[in-house]
């Protein structure tokens, strides 16, 4: 079986907060024959501070790990983080540039040359690895959970940076998912804002956005969301009693990376996939969903016979 | 307005943002589609016009270009493909440059986000947000939120160092050194 191979961003969240994101990706990816070179003393790429302050600061703050990608020859980098994502991919964008990428490297000790192009995971899993082998190698379908998909407003947005799935309506990690035997519920808020960073300065702002999309996945009957961003999860989870507080409705809706089910339902070892640092336990879902498929599979045998 | 009429102001939006703000017709899709519009003192289809009439006071000291997640709504949706989201940043990066921020504990936060980065190379979270509370003495920030993280060992209470932190060090300094506003 031929494997894959990428430089790998994990993005600052990734130590910290998102930490669950980190292991399940490589746990999965590991398992899906993804070979994952780490960026050698990556640093921040700025997300979006960074950008409000400047756009030559910025892209400088992304190339300096450009450059280092260039440095070990490898011509793709994934990152999990669509924050990451777009910094990169946007400097990449801009310094196509000469007279921008000479305002950049005039920041940098190393220059960048710009050739690199950024990926998401989720974008390599879909395309590179590719649905029929993620399928092939489920070992525990997620039969019976009902999971809504979410993924953030700039996974795929603007289209002309981003170059990939749908801008209003992505696909990618509905057919993942699928894939993985889940039931999938059309979530029509996929690239809603959640409130983005602005939990800590403005929580009221991000406990409306948040609020909104929480009531939309309890209103589908969702079992869980699934994200493929730290900070959507972030917001979606561990402020979750914000917006229950805003709104007046008390939730419990758990809010999984979509590497942590690919994960689960590929039979990687749960210590890799950390849902005991979830805030809202999956566990009740997960416990529905396997006395459903033991109600199945008695109710199968019963019309056998 | 037309003795307000700033021509440099237009013309330095323009030219930083790559944009033709000639091309907005106000449709009002952009804002239509923005999330954050309830919480704007202006609308950016507003804003837009605002920028397009040389009203440099009144856009620069709005409360908006602060709360503006660069959510590419607008930027995705605008049907004479004016990059709106770039318009934004462009205004605040401006802004900034001339002393507002009205929304005092968003630029807190991001100073805080890019000095921690400045510093360690990666961002430290919970330096990030003590050193937040202590500029904004809001104390209580997030204060919820302790019980639900702490527990969980996802915060990581030292921060990441990496190796090239004078490379890092240089990026801003160099940055100030060309006239650049942090």
């Amino acid at each position: 079986m031929r494997g894959h191979s990428f430089a790998y961003y994990p993005g600052c969240s990734g130590l910290g907060t998102s930490m669950e994101y980190d292991s399940s990706t490589r746990a999965v990816c590991k398992a899906l024959f993804v070979e994952l070179h780490d960026v050698p003393d990556w640093s921040c790429c700025g997300s979006s501070p960074a950008h409000t302050v400047d756009h030559v600061l910025s892209a400088a703050l992304s190339a300096r790990n450009l450059a280092k990608v260039e440095s070990t020859g490898r011509e793709t980098v994934i990152t999990p983080c669509p924050s990451c994502l777009t910094n990169l991919r946007t400097a990449g964008h801009r310094m196509e540039k000469p007279e921008f990428r000479a305002r950049v490297n005039s920041l940098l000790d190393t220059p960048c040359k710009g050739d690199v192009q950024a990926k998401s995971v989720l974008q390599i899993l879909v395309e590179d690895v590719g649905l029929e082998m993620i399928a092939a190698s489920v070992q525990k379908p997620l039969k019976g959970l009902k999971v809504a998909p979410y993924y953030g407003c700039i996974m795929n947005r603007p289209p002309e940076i981003m170059q990939f799935d749908d801008h209003e309506n992505p696909m990618a990690m509905d057919r993942i998912l699928a894939a993985l035997g889940a039931e999938v519920v059309p979530f029509p808020l996929k690239v809603e804002c959640c409130g983005a960073s602005y939990g800590v300065a403005r929580k009221d702002v991000v406990a409306r956005l948040s609020s909104k999309l929480l009531d939309t996945a309890v209103g589908l009957g969702a079992d869980m969301m699934a994200t493929a961003c730290p900070l959507c999860q972030m917001n979606l989870d561990l402020r979750q009693e914000q917006a229950s507080q805003h709104s007046g409705r008390a939730y419990s809706m758990p809010v999984l990376y979509f590497t942590q089910l690919m994960g689960m339902a590929l039979g990687v070892a749960e210590a890799e996939l950390g849902f005991d640092k979830l805030c809202v336990s999956p566990d009740r879902a997960f416990e529905a969903m396997a006395a459903s498929t033991i109600a199945n599979k008695q109710s199968e045998r019963g019309s056998r016979v | 307005m037309s003795a307000s009429f700033d021509a440099d102001f237009v013309a330095q939006v323009q030219a930083a943002s790559e944009q033709n703000l000639a091309l907005c017709y106000q449709c009002g899709n952009c804002t239509a589609g923005c999330p954050y519009t309830f919480a704007y003192d202006i609308p950016v289809n507003q804003i837009m016009r605002l920028v397009q009439a040389g009203q440099k006071h009144k856009t620069l000291t709005c409360k908006s270009l602060w709360l503006c997640a660069t959510c590419e709504s607008c930027t995705t949706r605008c049907p004479n493909d004016i990059d709106v989201a770039r318009i934004m940043d462009v205004l605040r990066h401006m802004a900034r440059c001339e002393g507002h921020a009205p929304e005092r504990a968003v630029k807190v936060f991001w100073d805080s986000f890019l000095e921690s980065v400045r510093k360690h190379g990666r961002v430290f979270e919970a330096g990030l947000l003590a050193k937040y509370v202590a500029r904004t003495g809001r104390v209580w920030t997030d204060f919820d939120l302790a019980p639900r993280i702490i527990p969980k060992g996802k915060l990581a209470l030292k921060p990441h160092p990496i190796q090239g932190l004078g490379e890092m060090e240089k990026i801003f300094k160099r940055f100030e050194e060309q006239g650049g506003c942090l």
